[in-house]
Protein backbone atom coordinates (compact mmCIF):
# COMPACT_ATOMS: atom_id res chain seq x y z
CA UNK A 1 0.00 0.00 0.00
CA UNK A 2 2.95 2.27 0.73
CA UNK A 3 4.23 1.72 -2.80
CA UNK A 4 0.82 2.30 -4.32
CA UNK A 5 0.25 5.50 -2.37
CA UNK A 6 2.43 8.54 -2.95
CA UNK A 7 4.52 9.75 0.02
CA UNK A 8 2.19 12.69 0.64
CA UNK A 9 -0.87 10.42 0.54
CA UNK A 10 0.75 7.86 2.79
CA UNK A 11 1.67 10.61 5.23
CA UNK A 12 -1.99 11.63 5.42
CA UNK A 13 -3.17 8.05 5.98
CA UNK A 14 -0.58 7.39 8.71
CA UNK A 15 -1.40 10.68 10.39
CA UNK A 16 -5.14 9.96 10.28
CA UNK A 17 -4.59 6.54 11.85
CA UNK A 18 -2.39 8.05 14.58
CA UNK A 19 -4.81 10.89 15.30
CA UNK A 20 -7.85 8.59 15.40
CA UNK A 21 -6.10 6.00 17.55
CA UNK A 22 -5.17 8.51 20.22
CA UNK A 23 -8.47 10.34 19.96
CA UNK A 24 -10.32 7.08 20.61
CA UNK A 25 -8.03 5.77 23.32
CA UNK A 26 -7.95 8.97 25.35
CA UNK A 27 -11.68 9.61 25.13
CA UNK A 28 -12.57 6.03 26.21
CA UNK A 29 -12.38 6.58 30.00
CA UNK A 30 -14.18 9.94 29.77
CA UNK A 31 -16.78 8.42 27.48
CA UNK A 32 -17.39 5.59 29.90
CA UNK A 33 -17.69 7.97 32.85
CA UNK A 34 -20.12 10.21 30.97
CA UNK A 35 -22.16 7.22 29.81
CA UNK A 36 -22.33 5.89 33.38
CA UNK A 37 -23.33 9.28 34.74
CA UNK A 38 -26.01 9.73 32.10
CA UNK A 39 -27.35 6.19 32.36
CA UNK A 40 -27.24 5.78 36.12
CA UNK A 41 -26.53 9.14 37.73
CA UNK A 42 -29.20 11.13 39.53
CA UNK A 43 -27.66 14.55 39.96
CA UNK A 44 -28.37 18.19 39.28
CA UNK A 45 -26.93 19.18 35.95
CA UNK A 46 -27.47 15.79 34.35
CA UNK A 47 -29.44 17.41 31.54
CA UNK A 48 -26.71 19.99 31.06
CA UNK A 49 -24.11 17.22 30.76
CA UNK A 50 -26.33 15.47 28.26
CA UNK A 51 -26.56 18.62 26.10
CA UNK A 52 -22.83 19.25 26.32
CA UNK A 53 -22.02 15.71 25.23
CA UNK A 54 -24.40 15.92 22.29
CA UNK A 55 -23.54 19.47 21.27
CA UNK A 56 -20.80 18.49 18.73
CA UNK A 57 -23.38 16.32 16.99
CA UNK A 58 -25.71 19.24 16.25
CA UNK A 59 -23.33 22.21 16.00
CA UNK A 60 -21.77 22.94 12.61
CA UNK A 61 -18.29 21.34 12.84
CA UNK A 62 -16.71 24.62 11.89
CA UNK A 63 -18.30 26.20 14.97
CA UNK A 64 -16.90 23.44 17.20
CA UNK A 65 -13.49 23.96 15.59
CA UNK A 66 -13.63 27.69 16.13
CA UNK A 67 -14.72 27.25 19.78
CA UNK A 68 -11.76 24.90 20.23
CA UNK A 69 -9.47 27.49 18.73
CA UNK A 70 -10.85 30.14 21.10
CA UNK A 71 -10.51 27.87 24.12
CA UNK A 72 -7.41 25.84 23.33
CA UNK A 73 -5.52 28.31 21.14
CA UNK A 74 -2.29 29.72 22.51
CA UNK A 75 -4.15 32.82 23.70
CA UNK A 76 -7.25 30.91 24.84
CA UNK A 77 -8.04 30.43 28.53
CA UNK A 78 -7.28 26.68 28.52
CA UNK A 79 -4.63 26.76 25.80
CA UNK A 80 -2.53 29.39 27.57
CA UNK A 81 -2.62 27.43 30.83
CA UNK A 82 -1.57 24.22 29.04
CA UNK A 83 1.19 26.13 27.27
CA UNK A 84 2.50 27.97 30.36
CA UNK A 85 2.39 25.12 32.84
CA UNK A 86 2.80 21.95 30.83
CA UNK A 87 4.35 23.30 27.66
CA UNK A 88 1.63 21.60 25.64
CA UNK A 89 0.45 23.30 22.49
CA UNK A 90 -2.60 22.00 20.72
CA UNK A 91 -3.35 24.57 18.05
CA UNK A 92 -1.89 23.66 14.66
CA UNK A 93 -0.44 20.42 16.09
CA UNK A 94 -1.46 16.82 15.43
CA UNK A 95 -2.44 16.61 19.13
CA UNK A 96 -4.98 19.35 18.44
CA UNK A 97 -6.33 17.28 15.54
CA UNK A 98 -6.71 14.38 17.97
CA UNK A 99 -8.59 16.63 20.41
CA UNK A 100 -10.92 17.90 17.69
CA UNK A 101 -11.53 14.35 16.44
CA UNK A 102 -12.24 13.01 19.92
CA UNK A 103 -14.71 15.79 20.70
CA UNK A 104 -16.54 15.26 17.43
CA UNK A 105 -16.63 11.49 17.99
CA UNK A 106 -17.57 11.75 21.67
CA UNK A 107 -21.38 11.82 21.27
CA UNK A 108 -21.31 8.61 19.21
CA UNK A 109 -19.09 6.85 21.72
CA UNK A 110 -21.17 7.90 24.73
CA UNK A 111 -24.41 6.98 23.00
CA UNK A 112 -23.30 3.42 22.25
CA UNK A 113 -21.96 2.92 25.78
CA UNK A 114 -25.01 4.45 27.40
CA UNK A 115 -27.33 2.13 25.51
CA UNK A 116 -25.26 -0.84 26.69
CA UNK A 117 -25.31 0.34 30.31
CA UNK A 118 -29.05 0.93 30.22
CA UNK A 119 -29.51 -2.60 28.91
CA UNK A 120 -27.87 -4.09 32.03
CA UNK A 121 -30.47 -5.32 34.48
CA UNK A 122 -29.83 -3.56 37.82
CA UNK A 123 -31.35 -6.65 39.46
CA UNK A 124 -28.20 -8.58 38.54
CA UNK A 125 -26.12 -5.97 40.34
CA UNK A 126 -28.41 -6.24 43.37
CA UNK A 127 -27.92 -9.98 43.35
CA UNK A 128 -24.15 -9.54 43.17
CA UNK A 129 -24.23 -7.23 46.18
CA UNK A 130 -26.20 -9.75 48.24
CA UNK A 131 -23.48 -12.28 47.39
CA UNK A 132 -20.89 -10.07 49.04
CA UNK A 133 -19.62 -7.94 46.18
CA UNK A 134 -18.70 -4.34 46.99
CA UNK A 135 -19.76 -1.65 44.52
CA UNK A 136 -16.39 -1.75 42.76
CA UNK A 137 -16.51 -5.55 42.55
CA UNK A 138 -20.09 -5.41 41.25
CA UNK A 139 -18.92 -3.08 38.51
CA UNK A 140 -15.85 -5.07 37.55
CA UNK A 141 -17.41 -8.54 37.70
CA UNK A 142 -20.95 -7.91 36.47
CA UNK A 143 -21.51 -4.49 34.91
CA UNK A 144 -18.27 -4.18 32.95
CA UNK A 145 -18.33 -7.64 31.34
CA UNK A 146 -21.97 -7.11 30.36
CA UNK A 147 -21.35 -3.72 28.72
CA UNK A 148 -18.11 -4.71 26.99
CA UNK A 149 -19.76 -5.12 23.57
CA UNK A 150 -21.17 -1.60 23.89
CA UNK A 151 -17.78 -0.21 24.86
CA UNK A 152 -16.15 -1.85 21.86
CA UNK A 153 -18.90 -0.73 19.52
CA UNK A 154 -18.57 2.82 20.88
CA UNK A 155 -14.81 2.79 20.43
CA UNK A 156 -14.97 1.52 16.85
CA UNK A 157 -17.65 4.05 15.93
CA UNK A 158 -15.59 6.80 17.50
CA UNK A 159 -12.52 5.66 15.56
CA UNK A 160 -14.42 5.69 12.28
CA UNK A 161 -15.87 9.10 13.03
CA UNK A 162 -12.40 10.43 13.98
CA UNK A 163 -11.00 9.14 10.68
CA UNK A 164 -13.55 11.19 8.80
CA UNK A 165 -13.46 14.39 10.85
CA UNK A 166 -12.87 17.43 8.69
CA UNK A 167 -14.64 20.67 9.62
CA UNK A 168 -13.57 21.09 13.22
CA UNK A 169 -10.07 19.83 12.49
CA UNK A 170 -9.31 22.18 9.62
CA UNK A 171 -10.71 25.14 11.58
CA UNK A 172 -8.80 24.35 14.78
CA UNK A 173 -5.47 23.03 13.49
CA UNK A 174 -5.51 24.04 9.83
CA UNK A 175 -4.19 21.80 7.05
CA UNK A 176 -0.43 21.44 7.55
CA UNK A 177 1.15 18.55 5.63
CA UNK A 178 2.69 16.01 7.98
CA UNK A 179 1.27 17.68 11.05
CA UNK A 180 -2.48 18.15 10.70
CA UNK A 181 -3.26 17.07 7.14
CA UNK A 182 -5.44 14.02 7.78
CA UNK A 183 -7.06 12.00 4.99
CA UNK A 184 -10.15 14.25 4.61
CA UNK A 185 -8.01 17.41 4.68
CA UNK A 186 -5.64 15.85 2.15
CA UNK A 187 -8.51 14.93 -0.19
CA UNK A 188 -9.77 18.48 0.11
CA UNK A 189 -6.28 19.87 -0.60
CA UNK A 190 -5.70 17.57 -3.62
CA UNK A 191 -9.01 18.67 -5.11
CA UNK A 192 -7.90 22.31 -4.93
CA UNK A 193 -4.89 21.78 -7.23
CA UNK A 194 -4.98 20.82 -10.92
CA UNK A 195 -4.08 17.14 -11.45
CA UNK A 196 -4.71 16.21 -7.86
CA UNK A 197 -7.73 13.99 -8.68
CA UNK A 198 -5.77 10.73 -8.88
CA UNK A 199 -4.30 11.26 -5.43
CA UNK A 200 -7.74 12.22 -4.15
CA UNK A 201 -9.31 9.08 -5.62
CA UNK A 202 -6.64 6.85 -4.05
CA UNK A 203 -7.30 8.44 -0.67
CA UNK A 204 -11.05 8.04 -1.19
CA UNK A 205 -10.50 4.32 -1.76
CA UNK A 206 -8.37 4.11 1.40
CA UNK A 207 -11.06 5.99 3.37
CA UNK A 208 -13.79 3.65 2.11
CA UNK A 209 -11.72 0.54 2.88
CA UNK A 210 -10.89 1.73 6.41
CA UNK A 211 -14.52 2.69 7.08
CA UNK A 212 -15.89 -0.65 5.91
CA UNK A 213 -13.11 -2.48 7.74
CA UNK A 214 -14.00 -0.67 10.96
CA UNK A 215 -17.66 -1.60 10.57
CA UNK A 216 -16.86 -5.26 9.94
CA UNK A 217 -14.43 -5.31 12.86
CA UNK A 218 -16.95 -3.78 15.25
CA UNK A 219 -19.66 -6.21 14.14
CA UNK A 220 -17.31 -9.16 14.59
CA UNK A 221 -16.00 -7.97 17.96
CA UNK A 222 -19.37 -7.22 19.45
CA UNK A 223 -20.84 -10.48 18.21
CA UNK A 224 -17.90 -12.37 19.69
CA UNK A 225 -18.20 -10.62 23.01
CA UNK A 226 -21.98 -10.92 23.05
CA UNK A 227 -21.62 -14.65 22.47
CA UNK A 228 -19.17 -14.96 25.32
CA UNK A 229 -21.49 -13.00 27.60
CA UNK A 230 -24.81 -14.63 26.90
CA UNK A 231 -23.30 -18.03 26.17
CA UNK A 232 -25.50 -18.49 23.09
CA UNK B 1 -29.90 -17.59 66.20
CA UNK B 2 -32.62 -15.11 65.46
CA UNK B 3 -33.54 -12.10 63.41
CA UNK B 4 -35.25 -9.16 65.00
CA UNK B 5 -37.02 -6.62 62.82
CA UNK B 6 -38.74 -3.44 63.90
CA UNK B 7 -38.99 -0.99 61.04
CA UNK B 8 -41.05 1.80 59.63
CA UNK B 9 -41.05 2.93 56.04
CA UNK B 10 -43.41 5.09 54.01
CA UNK B 11 -43.44 4.96 50.25
CA UNK B 12 -46.00 5.67 47.57
CA UNK B 13 -48.80 6.25 50.07
CA UNK B 14 -48.00 2.97 51.78
CA UNK B 15 -47.12 2.92 55.45
CA UNK B 16 -45.05 -0.05 56.55
CA UNK B 17 -44.74 -0.60 60.29
CA UNK B 18 -43.50 -4.06 60.88
CA UNK B 19 -42.06 -5.64 63.98
CA UNK B 20 -41.39 -9.34 64.47
CA UNK B 21 -38.80 -11.85 65.57
CA UNK B 22 -37.76 -14.72 63.39
CA UNK B 23 -36.47 -17.56 65.57
CA UNK B 24 -34.26 -20.39 64.35
CA UNK B 25 -35.92 -22.40 61.58
CA UNK B 26 -38.02 -21.30 58.67
CA UNK B 27 -39.99 -18.15 59.32
CA UNK B 28 -42.60 -17.55 56.68
CA UNK B 29 -43.76 -14.01 55.99
CA UNK B 30 -47.23 -14.54 54.69
CA UNK B 31 -49.48 -11.91 53.20
CA UNK B 32 -51.34 -10.97 50.05
CA UNK B 33 -49.48 -9.24 47.26
CA UNK B 34 -49.07 -5.61 48.21
CA UNK B 35 -49.07 -6.35 51.94
CA UNK B 36 -45.48 -5.14 52.24
CA UNK B 37 -43.70 -8.43 52.78
CA UNK B 38 -41.18 -7.96 49.98
CA UNK B 39 -40.38 -4.53 51.38
CA UNK B 40 -39.60 -6.15 54.70
CA UNK B 41 -37.17 -8.67 53.19
CA UNK B 42 -35.52 -6.00 51.06
CA UNK B 43 -35.05 -3.90 54.19
CA UNK B 44 -33.43 -6.84 55.94
CA UNK B 45 -31.08 -7.35 52.97
CA UNK B 46 -30.30 -3.63 52.79
CA UNK B 47 -31.71 -3.20 49.29
CA UNK B 48 -34.10 -0.56 50.61
CA UNK B 49 -33.62 1.64 53.64
CA UNK B 50 -36.34 2.04 56.27
CA UNK B 51 -36.89 5.48 57.78
CA UNK B 52 -37.00 4.32 61.35
CA UNK B 53 -36.34 1.31 63.49
CA UNK B 54 -33.71 -1.37 63.65
CA UNK B 55 -32.80 -4.78 62.30
CA UNK B 56 -30.60 -7.18 64.24
CA UNK B 57 -29.35 -10.62 63.27
CA UNK B 58 -27.91 -12.76 66.07
CA UNK B 59 -27.00 -9.64 67.99
CA UNK B 60 -25.30 -8.10 64.95
CA UNK B 61 -26.86 -4.72 64.12
CA UNK B 62 -27.65 -4.53 60.41
CA UNK B 63 -29.65 -1.35 60.60
CA UNK B 64 -30.41 1.14 63.32
CA UNK B 65 -31.93 4.49 62.47
CA UNK B 66 -31.18 5.82 65.96
CA UNK B 67 -27.41 5.34 65.62
CA UNK B 68 -27.45 5.82 61.84
CA UNK B 69 -26.13 2.33 61.31
CA UNK B 70 -26.83 1.01 57.84
CA UNK B 71 -24.59 -1.88 56.95
CA UNK B 72 -24.08 -2.06 53.17
CA UNK B 73 -25.73 -4.95 51.36
CA UNK B 74 -22.49 -6.80 50.69
CA UNK B 75 -21.49 -6.79 54.35
CA UNK B 76 -24.74 -8.18 55.75
CA UNK B 77 -23.89 -11.84 55.08
CA UNK B 78 -27.42 -12.70 54.00
CA UNK B 79 -28.15 -14.99 51.09
CA UNK B 80 -30.96 -13.70 48.93
CA UNK B 81 -32.98 -15.89 46.58
CA UNK B 82 -35.13 -13.74 44.33
CA UNK B 83 -38.34 -14.62 42.56
CA UNK B 84 -36.45 -14.53 39.28
CA UNK B 85 -33.23 -16.49 39.56
CA UNK B 86 -30.99 -13.55 38.55
CA UNK B 87 -28.14 -15.78 37.41
CA UNK B 88 -25.27 -13.92 35.75
CA UNK B 89 -25.65 -14.52 32.00
CA UNK B 90 -21.95 -14.08 31.28
CA UNK B 91 -20.90 -16.81 33.70
CA UNK B 92 -21.30 -20.58 33.61
CA UNK B 93 -23.32 -22.40 36.27
CA UNK B 94 -20.09 -23.28 38.06
CA UNK B 95 -18.89 -19.66 38.00
CA UNK B 96 -22.28 -18.46 39.21
CA UNK B 97 -22.04 -20.86 42.13
CA UNK B 98 -18.52 -19.72 42.96
CA UNK B 99 -19.29 -16.03 42.53
CA UNK B 100 -19.40 -15.25 46.26
CA UNK B 101 -16.04 -16.93 46.81
CA UNK B 102 -14.57 -14.91 43.95
CA UNK B 103 -15.75 -11.49 45.14
CA UNK B 104 -15.53 -11.86 48.89
CA UNK B 105 -13.29 -14.85 49.48
CA UNK B 106 -15.61 -16.04 52.22
CA UNK B 107 -17.35 -18.87 50.40
CA UNK B 108 -15.21 -21.90 51.11
CA UNK B 109 -17.80 -24.65 50.80
CA UNK B 110 -17.34 -27.15 48.02
CA UNK B 111 -19.74 -26.33 45.17
CA UNK B 112 -20.04 -30.07 44.52
CA UNK B 113 -21.50 -30.61 47.97
CA UNK B 114 -24.16 -27.97 47.41
CA UNK B 115 -24.63 -29.30 43.88
CA UNK B 116 -25.44 -32.72 45.27
CA UNK B 117 -27.80 -31.26 47.86
CA UNK B 118 -29.78 -29.39 45.21
CA UNK B 119 -29.45 -31.91 42.40
CA UNK B 120 -27.51 -29.58 40.10
CA UNK B 121 -24.16 -31.39 39.94
CA UNK B 122 -24.75 -32.37 36.31
CA UNK B 123 -25.31 -28.72 35.33
CA UNK B 124 -21.99 -27.25 36.47
CA UNK B 125 -20.50 -26.82 32.99
CA UNK B 126 -23.68 -25.48 31.43
CA UNK B 127 -24.37 -21.90 30.45
CA UNK B 128 -27.23 -20.35 32.39
CA UNK B 129 -29.44 -19.65 29.37
CA UNK B 130 -29.90 -23.35 28.72
CA UNK B 131 -31.34 -24.08 32.16
CA UNK B 132 -35.03 -24.66 32.80
CA UNK B 133 -36.80 -22.36 35.25
CA UNK B 134 -36.60 -24.92 38.02
CA UNK B 135 -32.93 -25.65 37.40
CA UNK B 136 -32.07 -21.95 37.29
CA UNK B 137 -33.81 -21.40 40.61
CA UNK B 138 -31.94 -24.30 42.22
CA UNK B 139 -28.64 -22.85 40.96
CA UNK B 140 -29.67 -19.49 42.43
CA UNK B 141 -30.35 -21.17 45.77
CA UNK B 142 -26.98 -22.93 45.59
CA UNK B 143 -25.23 -19.68 44.74
CA UNK B 144 -26.79 -18.02 47.80
CA UNK B 145 -25.85 -20.99 50.02
CA UNK B 146 -22.23 -20.88 48.86
CA UNK B 147 -21.90 -17.32 50.09
CA UNK B 148 -22.10 -18.92 53.55
CA UNK B 149 -24.81 -16.58 54.78
CA UNK B 150 -25.91 -16.21 58.39
CA UNK B 151 -29.47 -16.43 57.14
CA UNK B 152 -31.18 -17.14 53.85
CA UNK B 153 -33.81 -14.73 52.54
CA UNK B 154 -36.18 -16.20 50.00
CA UNK B 155 -38.60 -13.85 48.31
CA UNK B 156 -41.31 -15.97 46.69
CA UNK B 157 -38.69 -18.26 45.18
CA UNK B 158 -41.30 -20.48 43.55
CA UNK B 159 -43.78 -17.83 42.41
CA UNK B 160 -42.45 -17.60 38.86
CA UNK B 161 -42.54 -21.37 38.34
CA UNK B 162 -45.43 -23.48 37.10
CA UNK B 163 -47.01 -26.26 39.16
CA UNK B 164 -44.72 -29.16 38.19
CA UNK B 165 -41.59 -26.99 38.62
CA UNK B 166 -42.80 -25.95 42.07
CA UNK B 167 -43.30 -29.56 43.00
CA UNK B 168 -39.78 -30.23 41.72
CA UNK B 169 -38.18 -27.65 44.01
CA UNK B 170 -40.18 -28.01 47.24
CA UNK B 171 -38.48 -31.27 48.29
CA UNK B 172 -35.08 -29.58 47.84
CA UNK B 173 -36.18 -26.77 50.11
CA UNK B 174 -37.25 -29.31 52.72
CA UNK B 175 -33.89 -31.04 52.41
CA UNK B 176 -32.15 -27.70 52.68
CA UNK B 177 -33.95 -26.89 55.89
CA UNK B 178 -33.17 -30.28 57.33
CA UNK B 179 -29.54 -30.69 56.25
CA UNK B 180 -28.08 -27.23 56.59
CA UNK B 181 -29.87 -26.04 59.70
CA UNK B 182 -29.71 -22.59 58.14
CA UNK B 183 -32.40 -20.19 59.28
CA UNK B 184 -34.60 -18.95 56.47
CA UNK B 185 -36.87 -15.96 56.10
CA UNK B 186 -39.33 -17.08 53.45
CA UNK B 187 -41.83 -14.82 51.75
CA UNK B 188 -44.85 -16.33 50.09
CA UNK B 189 -48.58 -16.08 49.59
CA UNK B 190 -48.91 -19.75 48.79
CA UNK B 191 -50.46 -21.77 51.61
CA UNK B 192 -49.06 -25.09 50.42
CA UNK B 193 -45.52 -23.73 50.81
CA UNK B 194 -46.38 -22.39 54.25
CA UNK B 195 -47.76 -25.73 55.36
CA UNK B 196 -44.73 -27.64 54.13
CA UNK B 197 -41.91 -25.36 55.19
CA UNK B 198 -42.88 -23.02 58.00
CA UNK B 199 -41.71 -23.51 61.56
CA UNK B 200 -42.87 -20.01 62.42
CA UNK B 201 -45.39 -17.80 60.68
CA UNK B 202 -45.65 -14.03 60.54
CA UNK B 203 -48.90 -12.82 58.98
CA UNK B 204 -48.68 -9.39 57.38
CA UNK B 205 -51.56 -7.25 56.23
CA UNK B 206 -51.27 -3.69 54.95
CA UNK B 207 -47.78 -3.32 56.34
CA UNK B 208 -48.66 -4.53 59.84
CA UNK B 209 -47.97 -7.83 61.53
CA UNK B 210 -51.38 -9.18 62.47
CA UNK B 211 -50.30 -12.47 63.97
CA UNK B 212 -47.17 -14.50 64.48
CA UNK B 213 -46.54 -17.87 66.02
CA UNK B 214 -46.27 -21.59 65.35
CA UNK B 215 -48.09 -22.81 62.23
CA UNK B 216 -50.28 -25.14 64.30
CA UNK B 217 -51.70 -22.16 66.15
CA UNK B 218 -51.73 -19.49 63.49
CA UNK B 219 -53.22 -21.64 60.74
CA UNK B 220 -56.03 -22.91 62.94
CA UNK B 221 -56.97 -19.50 64.29
CA UNK B 222 -60.46 -18.90 62.87
CA UNK B 223 -59.90 -15.16 63.02
CA UNK B 224 -57.04 -15.49 60.53
CA UNK B 225 -59.06 -17.40 57.97
CA UNK B 226 -60.10 -14.33 56.04
CA UNK B 227 -56.47 -13.30 55.67
CA UNK B 228 -55.22 -16.77 54.78
CA UNK B 229 -57.91 -17.17 52.17
CA UNK B 230 -61.10 -19.09 52.78
CA UNK B 231 -60.28 -21.82 50.25
CA UNK B 232 -56.73 -22.20 51.56
CA UNK B 233 -57.63 -22.26 55.24
CA UNK B 234 -56.75 -25.46 56.98
CA UNK B 235 -54.82 -27.08 59.78
CA UNK B 236 -51.31 -28.48 59.67
CA UNK B 237 -50.98 -31.67 61.69
CA UNK B 238 -47.88 -33.52 62.79
CA UNK B 239 -48.20 -37.22 62.16
CA UNK B 240 -46.13 -40.38 62.35
CA UNK B 241 -46.30 -43.00 59.60
CA UNK B 242 -47.54 -46.16 61.33
CA UNK B 243 -48.23 -48.58 58.49
CA UNK B 244 -48.34 -48.90 54.72
CA UNK B 245 -51.14 -50.96 53.17
CA UNK B 246 -51.02 -52.74 49.86
CA UNK B 247 -54.22 -51.09 48.64
CA UNK B 248 -52.53 -47.73 48.25
CA UNK B 249 -53.12 -46.29 51.68
CA UNK B 250 -50.89 -45.35 54.58
CA UNK B 251 -51.96 -45.17 58.21
CA UNK B 252 -50.76 -42.15 60.15
CA UNK B 253 -50.85 -41.71 63.89
CA UNK B 254 -51.97 -38.32 65.09
CA UNK B 255 -52.83 -37.23 68.60
CA UNK B 256 -56.55 -37.89 68.11
CA UNK B 257 -56.11 -41.37 66.67
CA UNK B 258 -55.28 -42.76 63.27
CA UNK B 259 -56.00 -41.43 59.83
CA UNK B 260 -55.67 -43.02 56.40
CA UNK B 261 -54.09 -41.18 53.51
CA UNK B 262 -52.99 -42.15 50.01
CA UNK B 263 -49.55 -43.78 50.24
CA UNK B 264 -47.07 -41.46 51.90
CA UNK B 265 -43.55 -41.57 50.53
CA UNK B 266 -41.85 -42.06 53.90
CA UNK B 267 -40.85 -45.12 55.96
CA UNK B 268 -42.82 -46.38 58.96
CA UNK B 269 -41.92 -44.26 61.97
CA UNK B 270 -41.16 -41.13 59.94
CA UNK B 271 -42.52 -37.84 61.17
CA UNK B 272 -44.48 -36.00 58.54
CA UNK B 273 -46.71 -33.00 58.30
CA UNK B 274 -50.16 -33.06 56.75
CA UNK B 275 -52.28 -30.14 55.72
CA UNK B 276 -56.01 -30.67 56.03
CA UNK B 277 -58.12 -28.04 54.33
CA UNK B 278 -61.10 -26.66 56.22
CA UNK B 279 -63.35 -27.29 53.26
CA UNK B 280 -62.41 -30.99 53.19
CA UNK B 281 -63.69 -31.56 56.73
CA UNK B 282 -67.30 -32.60 57.33
CA UNK B 283 -68.93 -32.50 60.79
CA UNK B 284 -71.34 -35.02 62.28
CA UNK B 285 -72.95 -34.92 65.69
CA UNK B 286 -73.19 -38.74 65.95
CA UNK B 287 -70.55 -41.20 64.81
CA UNK B 288 -71.55 -41.81 61.19
CA UNK B 289 -72.14 -45.34 59.94
CA UNK B 290 -71.99 -46.70 56.41
CA UNK B 291 -69.84 -43.84 55.16
CA UNK B 292 -67.21 -44.07 52.44
CA UNK B 293 -64.94 -41.58 54.16
CA UNK B 294 -62.29 -43.46 56.14
CA UNK B 295 -61.27 -40.84 58.65
CA UNK B 296 -63.58 -40.09 61.52
CA UNK B 297 -62.10 -38.28 64.51
CA UNK B 298 -63.88 -37.34 67.71
CA UNK B 299 -63.59 -33.61 68.31
CA UNK B 300 -64.90 -30.76 70.40
CA UNK B 301 -65.93 -27.37 69.02
CA UNK B 302 -63.69 -24.60 70.30
CA UNK B 303 -65.09 -21.69 68.35
CA UNK B 304 -67.49 -20.87 65.55
CA UNK B 305 -66.91 -17.86 63.29
CA UNK B 306 -69.64 -16.63 61.02
CA UNK B 307 -68.56 -14.77 57.94
CA UNK B 308 -70.56 -12.71 55.48
CA UNK B 309 -71.27 -15.61 53.15
CA UNK B 310 -73.26 -18.78 53.69
CA UNK B 311 -70.37 -20.53 55.41
CA UNK B 312 -69.02 -20.67 58.93
CA UNK B 313 -65.58 -21.67 60.13
CA UNK B 314 -65.50 -24.11 63.02
CA UNK B 315 -62.37 -24.54 65.11
CA UNK B 316 -62.06 -28.01 66.60
CA UNK B 317 -59.94 -29.68 69.20
CA UNK B 318 -59.09 -33.25 68.19
CA UNK B 319 -56.72 -34.84 70.67
CA UNK B 320 -53.92 -32.33 71.06
CA UNK B 321 -54.37 -30.99 67.56
CA UNK B 322 -56.56 -28.29 66.25
CA UNK B 323 -58.55 -28.57 63.07
CA UNK B 324 -60.65 -26.21 61.04
CA UNK B 325 -63.87 -27.14 59.30
CA UNK B 326 -65.82 -25.02 56.87
CA UNK B 327 -69.52 -25.82 56.82
CA UNK B 328 -72.68 -23.95 55.90
CA UNK B 329 -74.39 -21.72 58.39
CA UNK B 330 -77.56 -23.75 57.85
CA UNK B 331 -75.82 -26.98 58.89
CA UNK B 332 -74.28 -25.28 61.89
CA UNK B 333 -77.72 -24.14 63.01
CA UNK B 334 -79.48 -27.44 62.28
CA UNK B 335 -76.83 -29.53 64.04
CA UNK B 336 -76.48 -26.99 66.84
CA UNK B 337 -72.73 -26.64 66.33
CA UNK B 338 -71.82 -24.28 69.14
CA UNK B 339 -68.80 -23.79 71.35
CA UNK B 340 -68.24 -26.86 73.50
CA UNK B 341 -70.32 -29.20 71.33
CA UNK B 342 -68.97 -32.73 70.90
CA UNK B 343 -68.89 -33.93 67.33
CA UNK B 344 -67.02 -36.01 64.75
CA UNK B 345 -64.73 -34.60 62.09
CA UNK B 346 -64.93 -36.59 58.87
CA UNK B 347 -62.28 -36.44 56.16
CA UNK B 348 -61.97 -38.25 52.85
CA UNK B 349 -58.54 -39.86 52.46
CA UNK B 350 -58.23 -38.87 48.84
CA UNK B 351 -58.94 -35.21 49.64
CA UNK B 352 -55.37 -34.84 50.86
CA UNK B 353 -53.03 -34.40 47.90
CA UNK B 354 -49.34 -35.26 47.88
CA UNK B 355 -48.46 -31.56 47.74
CA UNK B 356 -50.09 -31.15 51.15
CA UNK B 357 -47.76 -33.68 52.74
CA UNK B 358 -44.32 -32.71 53.95
CA UNK B 359 -42.07 -35.70 54.53
CA UNK B 360 -38.71 -36.08 56.14
CA UNK B 361 -39.10 -33.75 59.08
CA UNK B 362 -36.69 -34.38 61.89
CA UNK B 363 -38.40 -32.28 64.44
CA UNK B 364 -41.89 -33.09 65.57
CA UNK B 365 -43.02 -29.57 64.80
Amino acid sequence: MIGWLGPEEWQAVALSLKVSFWATLLSLPFGLLCALALARGRFIGRDVLNWLVHLPLVLPPVVTGYLLLLGFGRQGPIGSVLDDIFGITLAFQWTGAALAASIMAFPLMVRAMRLAIEAVDPKLEEAAATLGASRIKVFSTVTLPLILPGIIAGAVLAFAKAMGEFGATITFVSNIPGETRTVPSAIYAFLQVPGGETSAIRLVIVAVVIAIGALILSEWLSRRVARRISGV
Amino acid sequence: MSLSVDIRRSFGGFDLRTAFDAPEGVTVLFGRSGSGKTSVVKSVAGLVTPEQGNITLNGRVLFDAATRTDLPVHKRRLGYVFQDSRLFPHLSVQDNLCYAARVSGRGVKDPREVGALLGISHLLDRRTHSLSGGEAQRVAIGRALLSEPDMLLMDEPLASLDGPRKAEILPYLETLRRETGLSILYVTHNMAEVARLATHIVLIDEGRVVRSGAPEEVLTDPDMVRLLGIRDAGAVLSATVSRHYSDGLSALAISAGEIMLPTVDAPVGAKIRVRILAQDVILARARPEGLSALNILPARVLAVRRGEGPGVIVQLQAGEDRLLARITRRSADTLNIIEGAECYAVMKSVAVSQTDIAVGLQTGL
